[in-house]
């Protein structure tokens, strides 16, 4: 289909089930941690918010390695979750998504928190008058009107995920069909003689896929502020 | 029905108010900056005050000395916002219904249906706030405000963003509002056409203070007060009933504990209480029953009070069973007249002196 060998199906497959569990799993805690910070107050939120950012500050490969330090086997963390609940995340898939996350993350939060500090709190104000608690003006008021943030961090992460190569090779290596994403076996096409046509057909797909990931969110974050902004959707 | 005792600073504002309410329609009145918007915040609970006590139908909503303090969502005070904010991303049926679904069941008293027909929301149903004129977006906040079914409806200043014309309509669902649904009001505003209209007591605040509760017809016509109430044309406020209509002339007869009015035409059913400001330049005096005169009232009273002010004028207060009219007359007149405390006279207003622009009606 479309011309394409069954191992870039597989690079392919990967590398989106990868990206969609890497933007899935980081959405919530980007919420979350972005909620924190446009509308907590409490002491150490310029670290939380450093923190937040250090990904996208850092060399990737650094993130990578500080990865492999905690969640190799020999890691603290990772030797917990080995050893109590039989999950093991180095050099497998779910390590390579793991690395995307988190460098994807500061995108996220960022967007979502500048979408949440333009939503008016008297509109928040105003539900609690009708009778709703703190808990249900969240989910009612306050993340509807962030949905274009949350949209547009969504995609920002969907791409750097989609393109994460220094995190994800350093912590996760570079194994065909486990952790083998598209920038990765683009990579490795390079550097064996007379992959330049297939690196250009990697390539051409990555090109393809972001398109696609643009105009997809482009259309649903302008319907997303439509709405919000209270126009007839 | 209200109780409001409370004391609270913001910076450097201070706000200590004390006051009592069983009206129907409450009027917070005064000017910007006079504390009337902290002390509705400190009312559904939106604002803390430091120290009081704030009670609502006989339930204690607040109280620091008792540490009570029930949170905004458990108060079931309805607040309708000067600026409306209604939901944007939800259809105005999505507004009315946001309220509504979340009181129980059993403390309900309007349908929404109800609400729908009462604020002529019908063909706005499936639209959105954006595309809202004011007046329609003021219509819903009302509504909505009134679905989640309060103890109690603070309105802040709901006409300040509004033209003439739409203020005008606001007034007349308002007072719709009130005649079908007995849910006490509280409204908040500083213009005192609006207070006329709508109030039955009047809170007059200034500076964080009350600074006089009571009657409206009372408290606005008090010359003491013109300073916060900024009527400085003196005058009385009267209320009156509209007995009947003369559509040949375009007349209304309105009837008051002093006797009748006649006025022109003015939009309102047979029965109806209606509030008539008279000013006092508008009031001359004769000591005799006039014939053949042009002016249609003509109330026989009895001189209580003559003040002499500066300059050619002078004051004369009459009582005219019961309520009190103020003639604003010359001096000259004054002693040529021979006027003072107890003298029989009349007073003569001539009908086409109250006109809507000089707030004759309220």
């Amino acid at each position: 289909m479309f011309g394409l060998t069954p191992t870039e199906w597989e690079i392919l497959g990967l590398s989106l089930k990868v990206t969609a569990w890497s933007v899935l799993c980081s959405l919530p805690l980007a919420v979350a941690v972005a909620t924190l910070l446009a509308r907590g107050d409490f002491p150490g939120k310029s670290l939380v918010d450093a923190v937040v950012h250090l990904p996208l500050v850092l060399p990737p490969v650094v993130v990578g390695y500080f990865l492999l330090l905690m969640l190799g086997r020999r890691g603290p963390l990772g030797a917990f979750l080995d050893e109590y609940l039989g999950i093991v995340v180095a050099f497998r898939w779910t390590g390579a998504a793991i690395a995307a996350g988190i460098m994807g993350f500061p995108l996220m939060v960022r967007a979502i928190r500048l979408s949440m500090e333009a939503v008016d709190i008297r509109l928040e104000a105003a539900a609690r008058t009708l009778g709703a608690t703190r808990f249900r003006v969240f989910f009612t008021i306050t993340l509807p009107l962030t949905l274009p943030g949350i949209l547009t961090g969504a995609l920002l992460s969907f791409a750097r995920s989609l393109g994460e190569f220094g995190a994800t090779i350093t912590f996760v290596s570079n194994i065909p069909g486990e952790t083998r994403t598209l920038p990765l076996a683009i990579y490795t096409q390079t550097q064996v003689p007379g992959g330049d046509a297939e690196a250009m057909r990697l390539s051409l797909i990555s090109v393809v896929i972001s398109i696609l990931a643009l105009v997809v969110s482009e259309w649903l974050v302008r319907r997303a502020s439509r709405r919000s902004q209270g126009h007839d959707a | 029905m209200l109780n409001v005792d409370i004391q609270t600073r913001l910076g450097r504002f201070e706000l200590a108010v004390t006051f009592a309410s069983d009206a129907g329609i409450t009027a917070l009145f005064g000017r910007s900056g006079s504390g009337k918007t902290t002390l509705v915040n400190c009312i559904a609970g939106l604002v803390r005050p430091d120290r009081g006590a704030i009670e609502v139908n006989g339930e204690c909503l607040f109280d620091s000395s008792r540490g009570i303090d029930v949170p905004v969502e458990r108060r079931r005070i309805g607040y309708v916002f000067q600026e409306g904010r209604l939901f944007p991303h939800l259809t105005v049926r999505g507004n009315l219904n946001y309220g509504y679904e979340l009181a129980r069941p059993n403390e309900r008293y309007v349908s929404i249906k109800q609400v729908v027909d009462m604020l002529g929301l019908e063909h706005l149903l499936e639209r959105r706030p954006a595309n809202l004129s004011g007046g329609e977006k003021q219509r819903v906040a009302i509504g909505r405000a009134l679905l989640a079914s309060p103890r109690v409806l603070l309105m802040d200043e709901p006409l300040a963003s509004l033209d003439n014309l739409r203020k005008g309509e606001i007034l007349q669902y308002i007072e719709r509002l009130h005649d079908e649904i007995t849910v006490p009001i509280v409204y908040v505003t500083h213009a005192v056409d609006e207070i006329l209209r709508l109030a039955e007591v009047v809170v007059l605040m200034a500076g964080g203070r009350v600074i006089s509760t009571g009657k409206a017809s009372e408290i606005m016509g008090r010359p003491e007060l013109r300073l916060h109430t900024g009527i400085f044309e003196g005058g009385t406020v009267i209320d009156a009933k509209v007995t009947a209509h003369d559509l040949q002339y375009e007349l209304t007869t309105l009837e008051f504990a002093g006797g009748q009015l006649t006025v022109p035409g003015v939009d309102a059913l047979v029965g109806e209480p209606i509030r008539v400001r008279i000013r006092a330049r508008d009031v001359s005096l004769a000591l005799t029953r006039p014939a053949d005169i042009s002016v249609l009232n003509v109330l026989p009273g009895r001189v209580t009070e003559v003040s002499a002010e500066q300059g050619p004028s002078a004051n004369v207060r009459v009582d005219v069973g019961g309520v009190t009219l103020v003639a604003r007359i010359t001096r000259h007149s004054v002693a040529r007249l021979e006027l003072g405390a107890g003298r029989e006279v009349y007073a003569l207003i001539k009908a086409v002196s109250f006109d809507r622009h000089g707030s004759g009606f309220a």
